[in-house]
This record gives structure tokens, sequence and C-alpha cells, in this order.
């Protein structure tokens, strides 16, 4: 086993490598995901290696090529679909929520959908409103899914491996902000448990939740905060549907404080879901009111400062720790 | 067994601090005597016994702060009520585990109605069970004596884990000061108080007593009043020519043990007052007016380091004038030093404050919560005076009255008032 350096984004790269070679079920399929190599530059150099037959571009119609790929997988095929952010998903919403999300319901259990969709969430790279949003947890409202957010290198390396081998649609979020996220990973790559939260960091005081795009702010926050000696938890969710409940609670009751750093907006967020699970089962074991720091309610701007400013920093979720704790 | 507990020294004690014990195991007390020094935020005070028997075991150190109603030390009582007889020769046989509480399921359901704590309660039934009476007598005992918490008192901010945590250490947390936002109680403060020294007195005794935390209950108190009370005020003048002239021909046979200051009159005048117009005699609890079967004079004690006491003469009315002078001596004297007992802190029905020492003409007080009245005297003074149709100089003293509004108006005051300046011109009767 070799220590490679590595980015998010060829970390991606190579677990699509690694699936295509390993599986001849599994194709890729996207809008310039092929001739272009991706509007990130993740499928880069693979219709080369693997032809197009199973590195497709497609129409600009994700309706349509996403419905394909749920009609590919009931065939008995691996597709994985990328649209290419997650404001363009919404116009495949239809197929993702009645469709990939309800056959095996309303089949009676015979026909499941392994289907893998991957798609860019989030800010941070001056995109504006309509290629910025995080709409995540929109998508682990719904029962029949199952969503993933990688947040380092090895979860971008190896969560493609469990996602194909689920029997349900799996949704993979990635956030933009990372792809040149850099770092050493091992080689060959250890697949990645989809189901279970990960502990990031450890502390005593409290819990910061988060996952994806705003792991790394976070982190950063929990280092601030240990040198003003606030020792936080980070929990890095990793897998928003089903949430890892019991490794939430289980910090919660250890530090009895919690903030939830999520970029969605806050009205009816994925941290409003983790607020009221924590007030639910675990309020008798909190010291202080959970806080979230999350997006404001805004279209995100796209001057650079507002786009600072609407989105949780740094410093936005050390003041909240702050007040918790405090 | 009987327990002996914190006592309430007063409607702003929540906790008091054991300082010393005047008894050890083995010693045998009667009612009354003194057994313990407690301090409270205002004063030490000597605490009485209320049962007969032996001190089994002492529960708390000196130094502890515990809430009001926790058992300071066991008593043995011997079977039926209290022996008389001396101690025991042999030393106390080993400990015995105090008996948990023995109720019927109506008596239990009965206390649960009306928020009883059984194992408050003395049980006077076979095998010390706690009888339907001792419930019933509890719960009219509560409906006497007034909740010390205002109604109006927010809901305490404790976080539920700190309330988890005070539960499993063995804290109150409703007398806590939090740390938290808003003043919210958090796990740290309850950490906090769990882990004070229990062998550390929580405050110097009596001569250096913080000038702060009795200001702090004295502030907590007038604010409450001043905040649920609508006060009136009437102001009366008497003249005391004729029981000042009463006085100095008795006082003039009497041993100057025996002397009376004119202090006393004023006391009795005022006792009998309160017996004559029995509306501003009492408490105002639950929404409602209590008036009280006896008059207990409250008496307030400025201090000469500053801050104020009021002890009380239970059933002041019913006793004689040389009997005021002597408990309204001792009074002082055990309040200016620091040394009150806990029959000095009976609940007044109705507080005096006579502020004339100082020269002051009148004074119009601020009510002591719950009662629903304060007589104030000032200075007794010569001054021009109208009798019949002449002038004279006569000695005056201006009496003035703070009553609660919702309890009566300003009529009842006034008949008050007038029953005080009665009671004055017939010195002989007092």
């Amino acid at each position: 086993m070799t220590a490679v350096h590595t980015t998010y984004r060829d970390a991606i790269r190579e677990a699509l490598r690694e699936a295509l070679r390993d599986d001849e079920r599994v194709f890729l399929m996207g809008e310039d995901v092929g001739r272009y190599g991706g509007c990130f530059a993740v499928s880069l150099g693979l219709l080369e290696e693997f032809g197009p037959e199973r590195i497709r571009d497609t129409p600009l119609s994700e309706s349509a090529f996403v419905g394909a790929g749920i009609g590919a997988a009931l065939a008995g095929m691996r597709p994985i679909v990328e649209i290419m952010t997650v404001n363009f998903s919404l116009l495949a919403l239809d197929q993702i929520l009645n469709n990939a999300a309800t056959l095996l319901h309303m089949s009676g259990g015979q026909l499941s959908v392994p289907l893998v969709i991957r798609m860019t969430t989030g800010a941070g790279r001056q995109l504006a409103a309509q290629h910025s949003h995080s709409l995540e947890g929109w998508y682990a409202h719904i029962p029949g899914l199952r969503i993933i957010t990688p947040a380092t290198l090895p979860d971008a390396r190896g969560m493609l491996r469990p996602a194909l081998e689920c029997p349900d649609p799996v949704l993979v979020f990635e956030h933009g902000s990372l792809y040149n996220a850099a770092g050493d990973l091992d080689e060959p790559a250890d697949a990645v448990d989809i189901d279970n939260a990960a502990l990031r960091r450890t502390g005593t005081d409290i819990s910061l939740i988060t996952y994806g795009g705003t792991l790394p702010t976070t982190l950063a926050a929990a280092e601030q905060l240990a040198a003003e000696g606030i020792e936080a938890d980070v929990i890095d969710l990793r897998t928003l549907r089903p949430l890892d409940e019991a490794s939430i609670l289980d910090s919660v009751r250890r530090t009895h404080h919690a903030v939830v750093v999520d970029e969605g907006w806050r009205s009816g967020s994925l941290s409003a879901e983790i607020a009221a699970r924590i007030t639910e089962h675990a309020f008798y074991d909190l010291d202080a009111p959970v806080e979230r720091v999350c997006t404001a309610e805004v279209p995100m701007p796209y001057a650079k400062h507002l786009e600072d400013a609407a989105l949780p920093q740094t410093d936005d979720v050390v003041a909240a720790a702050r007040r918790v704790v405090g | 067994m009987a327990e002996f507990r914190m006592p309430s020294l007063g409607a702003d004690m929540e906790q008091g601090t054991l300082v010393e014990w005047l008894v050890q195991p083995g010693d045998t007390v009667h009612k009354g005597d003194l057994v313990a020094a407690v301090d409270t935020e205002k004063a030490t005070i000597e605490v009485e016994c209320f049962d007969t028997g032996i001190i089994d075991r002492l529960l708390v150190q000196p130094g502890q702060t515990v809430p009001v109603g926790s058992p300071l030390a066991i008593i043995s009582t011997g079977a039926h009520g209290a022996p008389s007889g001396p101690a025991p020769l042999q030393p106390a046989a080993p400990t015995p585990q105090p008996h948990p509480t023995v109720a019927t399921p109506p008596v239990r359901k009965l206390a649960a109605q009306h928020g009883i704590d059984l194992t408050t309660i003395h049980g006077t039934g076979h095998g010390g069970a706690v009888t339907h009476a001792d419930v019933e007598a509890a719960i009219h005992r509560r409906i006497e004596t007034p909740p010390v918490k205002a109604p109006a008192a927010t809901r305490p901010r404790i976080s539920p884990y700190a309330r988890r945590l005070a539960t499993e250490l063995g804290v109150d947390p409703n007398r806590l000061t939090g740390t938290g936002a808003n003043g919210s109680v958090r796990a740290r403060d309850v950490r906090a108080a769990a882990e004070k020294p229990p062998a550390a007195p929580s405050r110097p005794s009596t001569g250096e007593r913080s000038a702060e935390a009795m200001r702090h209950a004295i502030a907590a108190l007038m604010a409450r009043s001043k905040r649920e009370i609508p006060h009136y005020y009437l102001i009366s003048t008497i003249d005391l020519a004729n029981a000042l002239e009463w006085l100095r021909e008795r006082n003039r046979h009497a041993p100057v043990a025996d002397r009376i200051v004119p202090a006393a009159l004023l006391l009795k005048a005022s006792a009998l007052a309160a017996r004559e117009v029995p509306d501003l005699n009492g408490h105002w609890t639950n929404d409602r007016f209590q008036p009280a079967d006896a008059v207990h004079l409250g008496v307030a004690v400025s201090l000469h380091g500053g801050g104020l006491l009021t002890p009380s003469i239970p059933n002041a009315e019913q006793l004689p004038l040389t009997e005021v002078m002597r408990r309204l001596r001792e009074l002082v004297s055990r309040a200016r030093n620091g040394r009150l007992r806990s029959s000095d802190t009976a609940p007044a029905t109705i507080t005096v404050t006579n502020l004339g020492e100082l020269g002051v003409e009148s004074v119009q007080g601020v009510i002591y919560p719950p009662q629903v009245a304060l007589v104030g005297f000032g200075a007794v003074s010569h001054r021009p005076w109208a009798i019949g149709d002449l002038l004279g100089i006569r000695p005056l003293v201006t009496a003035t009255l703070s009553g609660d509004h919702r309890a009566t108006d300003g009529a009842t005051g006034a008949r008050f008032l007038t029953a005080v300046d009665t009671f004055l011109q017939h010195p002989g009767d007092l």
C-alpha cells in the first residue's frame, strides 16, 4: 500500500475508473462528461480510456437522462448519472422522487433501482444563485433515497463502491469547493462505510455537527476553539439519509452542547431535523439550546463579499459554539 | 424519632448555614432548648428544638448550607411522645435508619392532590403512620404559612441537563445562581455547587457578615413589596402627654431594670389596635387576605453596622406591658449581637418600625410581605398643640400606617390609627 498525493477531484475520478474497470454494468452519463471531461474535470480522460459506450454525453435534459438511468438500473445496469449542479437536478426531481425513490415500494419489492446520481452542490466559487445552492437537505427528506456527502479524500475515493453496491438509488453530493482539496491517500483505497457518521475530531465540551463543504470550516472552528480551551467533537454526518442518529446522540450525551453547521438555508433544513432529533432524544442531556449556523436565507449572491457574508464562516461557528458553551 | 430541620426564619429565607451545634449526640434536649446556631443571609439565629428527646445523630456539619426544611439532626423521642426522664445510661444503640413513611393509599392520594411531601410530615398514627388528619393539618399549615417564593416569581431558567445533574448530585437547582445566558443555571453551576467543600463555612459568621448579602436580601424583599403591594399611607399625630406622664409615675417606683421606655407603649398600643382592626393583622396569600388569630408583632431593628432585621414578639397583644418591654429589650440586643433565636423569627402578622430614636418626625414604611400593614412612629417631640381652646406644648408622636390596598382601604387604616391613639390615651389599660 502506498500513499499518493492527490485531490478530491482525482480521488473521485479514481473511484469512477475503478468502478468502470471492475464491473462492466457500470457506465457514466451526463452533460459534458465525455469529450469535455466533465464541467469540473472529474471525468477527464475517462472517455479515452473506456469509450463512448460507457462514458456517454447526454443532451441538456436532466429529466430524460435521469429517467434513462432509472430505466438502465431497472434493466440490470449500474448507471452513474452526473448532474452538473444540484440546482439543475430539480428538472429531474420528478424522476428522482416519483420513480427512483418509489419504485421499490410501488412494485411491492420487485423492482429496485440501483442507480447512483452524482451532483455538485454548494457555493463559494462565485457562481451565483442558479449554481450555488445546497439542496441536499431536500433530497434527504425523501424516503427511498440514500444521500451521501463525501467531505474528505478517503470518502471521495471510497464511497462510490458501496454506493454502487446499494440496491437503492444513491445520491452523491460533491461540494464544489472541495474538488481542489489535496492530500495523501492510500492506494489501493478501502471502501468506505456509508452507514455511519464519522467523528473527525474528538472533544468533551461541544458537538459540532456538519457534513460536506462545511466540514473544513467546522474543523477550522474546532481548532480555534481548542486554542480557547473549548474541545469540540466534530461529527461528519457523511450520510444524510438515513441519518446516523446514534452517533449524533452519543456525542451530544457526552458533551451536552451542540451546534449544527449546515450550508443549507435554515428554515425547514437538515439542521432543523438534526436539532429536532437532539431535542426529541437527548433533551435531558442538553445544557444549552442547540444552535445552528446556516446560510443566510437569500438567493446566493454573485459578489464575493456578499457570498462570503451569506455562507457559514469559521468565525460564525466559533461564535455560536462560544454562546452555547459560554 | 423526630427530625430536627432547618427552620424557615423569615419570609425571605431559602437556605441557611449551620454555624455551630450547641448539642452533641447523646445530649438530652427539651422543647425550647437551643440546639444550633444557623446563619441566614441576615443574621445568625439560635434555633430552638421542638421536640424533647435525645440527640441521636447530627446530619449536617458546621459550615454546610442547606435549604429550609432539610433535616439537620435526628432526635430520638422514645416510643410514644417524649420521655421526660434522664437519658438512658447505655450509649445509644447502633444508629437506626429513619423509618420509611407509612401511610395508607387514601392518605397518599390526599397528600399528592395537595402537593404535600409525606416524608416531611410527622406521623401521629400507629407506628408513626401518617394519618389523614396529619395531612390535613399539613395542608392547613401550608395555607397559614405562605410559600417563601412570590407567586409571581418567574420559573428559573435551568437547562435540562443541569436539572438532571442536580438531581443526581443532590443539589437544588432552584437555589443556584446561573451563569449562563440570561442567568440560566447550567451544568457547571450545579457542579460548582456540588463541589463546594462542605467543611468551609460559606460565609463569615456574625461580626464580619457580608453587608452585601444582607443588602441583597433586603433588596429582594423590599423590591417585591413595592412591586406587588399597592401601598396607601395615613398619618396621625398623637398626643402622648397622658401616656408619658403615666410612664414617668410608673417608672419612678420601679427598679431600673423594670423601667419601661415609650417604645414599649407604642408597640403594645399597636398590638391592641391590630386585634381591634383584624383586617390589618395577617397575610396576603393566594390572592386573598388571611387574617391571623393572634398578633405576632414584627419589630424593625436597625443594626449598628447597617441593615435591618425584623424579629417578632409572638402574641404581643396578650402580653403585659412589662413583658413587652422585656421582649423588646432582648430582641434588640439579640438582633444587634447577631444571635437571634428561632422563636424570635416567628412570622409576624404586622410590623412596627420606630425611627423616633433617630430624630425623624415620621416614617412611611414599606410593608414586609406577605403582611398587609406597617406601623411607623417618629420621634416624640414637644410641639405646640391645641387642647380645647388653648394652645399648649405637648409631647407628640407622628404615627403612620402603610396599608396594602389590596387587603384594606384607607377607612380601615384610619380606624387602626384611631385605635392606637385611643389606647395611648389610656396607658393604664395597656
